[in-house]
């Protein structure tokens, strides 16, 4: 009987997210991600690649604004290398001892710039639609990684019947089918340092592993510090077992 | 009350003017304790922990958190990436809410499988009561504070209920929200209300451990203690245990913190509050769910929200609803099979209150409804009168050579 309970209670709990998720929309076939599991970690040549993908393509509509120009070295680029890539972006400042506001160029200490002065800006350029800030994108959507890389992939052509708001694009994966994004992502559209070959799949996969390091750049350490920590816990129950034992021999 | 045999001058000393040690040699070691209690007794003491650990992250959360509309998300996206360790101390926070809930349900079942909220415990389990109200209340407002979709959304669901209370609703909302809307003022006081009803659990679980020394723990067999031969000195035995027990428990929330973090949230809640887009399904968190399908098992407003006040208050005269004289189920073969079936119900109304309420999970949400609201007015109190219990052991240390523990329900 008790078996059973508890049987029930973890269907119950696994059936949480799979609610999370449901609505009109395709479910997201799931990916390997390097960073997933126990021993996951980031894989470092892809979240660079995806953040070249971000900068020439996704960062014309999309901010990433809690992600700072000094966080690019936790993924391999060196130090040397964010501020130049900080200093390429012009950055408002100020106001200075005059009372003026002044651009500069960018420091490591700047968050990435925003494509848009605001929300409202960034509708008036999209046809009404808000592209969503992706800093916490993987985390802000259920099964966050496998929907951002089905998101990417998925475009196809509308199937007969269905019709098409002004400016949409067919997407099975997205609510509704129909997202304001047009298609973001076609072959060799970026070329990548490590020659690898910039096909959709591919930059979808890189640029889905910058932002799911974008979204949890502590996992690493996360993942490290809880093996050890499981370590330390599992050396201290059989201690504290033992100890009981030889506390309670005599009683029993 | 200095001649406890204490030989350290310093211990001897302070004890002759505060006497602190005679009092924890009182409760601790002379404090005499039933000595059948299985692992279902360690979920008190967890609980306990699960306080401080919530009080201890809470205040290190509060001190680089912003209570501020415009900035409250930001702040919590800062304190993950920028202050050190923040991500844990958060992630511990967060997780460790659902933690606290997992332990306090399970002792709340355990009570209520082994009678030991029956004479003469009933203060002791009312008081346990008025903490799980208190931690809801506290785990609501806390949820409010990263002011993303689902802290607004759920603030706004939450705080309407009042509203349908007659007359004074409308103003009730009001005064709730310090506004016309939910608000900065309103976020500001859920922080502030959510800083202060820890210590107000805290000096009630203070209070409820004081009940509980009175006449002690109850136990598996639900008989009394009756001489020295049945108990045994809380320490070291039973802090042995507890300690043994915690390590499993933090094993348990290491997971949840370190490998599946977000699984217990909820993904929208990274998604900044936004007054003008409601998300799709507005739900609470995972331990409030079975209430919140209560409420909206009952098509009118009011009706789902008594109806939901009544499934928490209905504890405290459960006491008296129950009419049957031995305390614990494992000599209660029907009674038993009921408290499975309430077990279930419980699950059954979680689930339901995760999905929308359309079709199905609106019938099934009022079956469970009903059935929850059965148990406690109908099936207990007849019960108690008609089920034959089995006959009870005569001693507890007697039960003690057979090996004692909850396997004997299956």
């Amino acid at each position: 009987m008790k078996k059973t309970i508890i049987a029930f209670a973890f269907a119950a709990l696994a059936s949480v997210p799979a609610l999370a998720a449901s609505s009109d929309a395709k479910a997201p076939p799931s990916q390997q991600w390097k960073h997933e599991g126990f021993f996951g970690t980031f894989d470092r040549a892809a979240v660079q690649r995806g953040y070249q993908v971000y900068k020439e393509v996704c960062a014309s509509c999309h901010s990433l604004k809690y992600i700072s120009f000094r966080n690019l070295p936790a993924i391999g680029i060196s130090e040397a290398e964010a501020k130049a890539i900080a200093a390429s972006y012009s950055v408002k400042d100020g106001p200075n001892d005059e009372g003026d506001m002044f651009e500069r160029p960018g420091r490591l200490s700047d968050k990435f710039p925003s494509p848009y002065a605001n929300d409202k800006a960034a509708r008036a350029a999209n046809n009404g639609a808000l592209p969503p800030d992706l800093s916490l994108i993987t985390k802000a959507r259920a099964n966050g990684t496998n929907y951002l890389y089905a998101i990417l992939v998925g475009y196809a052509d509308a199937p007969a019947g269905v019709k098409l708001g002004d400016g949409m694009s067919y997407n099975p994966y997205f609510s509704g089918g129909q997202i304001g994004m047009p298609k973001p992502l076609n072959d060799d559209q970026v070329t990548f340092a490590d020659n690898t070959k910039a096909t959709v799949a591919q930059m979808s996969q890189d640029v889905t592993a910058f932002l799911a390091w974008a979204a949890e750049p502590e996992l690493d350490a996360r993942n490290r510090m809880g093996i050890k920590v499981i370590i330390f816990l599992l050396i201290a129950i059989g201690l504290t077992y033992a100890a009981m034992r030889r506390v309670w021999a005599a009683v029993h | 009350m200095n001649s406890k045999g204490f030989t350290n001058p310093i211990v001897k000393w302070i004890d002759y003017r505060l006497p602190v040690f005679s009092y924890l040699h009182h409760e601790l070691h002379e404090y005499p304790t039933p000595k059948n209690l299985n692992y279902w007794w360690n979920f008190g003491s967890l609980a306990g922990v699960c306080l401080v650990i919530q009080i201890v992250s809470g205040i290190v959360l509060a001190m680089h958190y912003t209570p501020h509309t415009t900035m409250a998300f930001d702040s919590i996206e800062h304190i993950m990436r920028d202050v050190n360790y923040g991500w844990l101390i958060r992630y511990i926070h967060s997780n460790g809410a659902s933690m606290f809930f997992l332990v306090v349900y399970i002792h709340l079942f355990r009570g209520l499988y082994f009678g030991s909220y029956k004479a003469p415990r009933e203060l002791l389990w009312m008081i346990g009561v008025v903490i799980v109200i208190l931690m809801m209340a506290t785990a609501f407002m806390g949820y409010v504070l990263p002011w993303g979709q689902m802290s607004f959304w759920g603030a706004t669901v939450i705080t309407n209920l009042f509203s349908a209370i007659p007359v004074i609703g409308e103003p009730i909302v009001t005064w709730l929200w310090g506004g016309f809307t939910v608000d900065n003022p309103t976020l500001t006081r859920f922080f502030s209300l959510h800083y202060l009803l820890p210590f107000v659990i805290l000096g009630i679980v203070v209070v409820h451990v004081l009940a509980l020394h009175q006449h002690g723990s109850n136990n598996p067999i639900g008989i009394d203690i009756k001489g020295p031969q049945d108990s045994i000195p809380f320490h070291p035995y039973y802090t042995m245990k507890d300690t043994f027990g915690l390590m499993v428990f933090f094993l348990f929330s290491a997971y949840w913190v370190f490998f599946n973090p977000n699984y217990l949230g909820h993904p929208d809640n990274y998604i900044p509050a936004d007054p003008l887009v409601t998300p799709a399904h507005i739900v609470p968190e995972w331990y409030l769910l079975p209430f919140y399908a209560i409420l909206r098992a009952v098509p009118s407003k009011l009706g789902g929200v008594i109806l939901m006040f009544a499934a928490l208050l209905i504890l405290f005269v459960l006491p008296w609803l129950d009419t049957s004289k031995v305390r614990s189920a494992r000599f209660r073969p029907i009674y038993r099979q009921f408290f499975w079936l309430l077990v279930i119900d419980c699950i059954v109304l979680g689930w339901i209150g995760a999905n929308p309420p359309e079709g199905m999970y609106i019938v099934i949400g009022r079956i469970a409804t009903t059935y929850y609201f059965v148990h406690f007015l109908i099936i207990m109190p007849l019960l108690g009168k008609l089920e034959r219990p089995l006959p009870l052991p005569t001693s507890i240390s007697e039960s003690v050579t057979k090996k004692p523990g909850l396997a004997a329900a299956e």
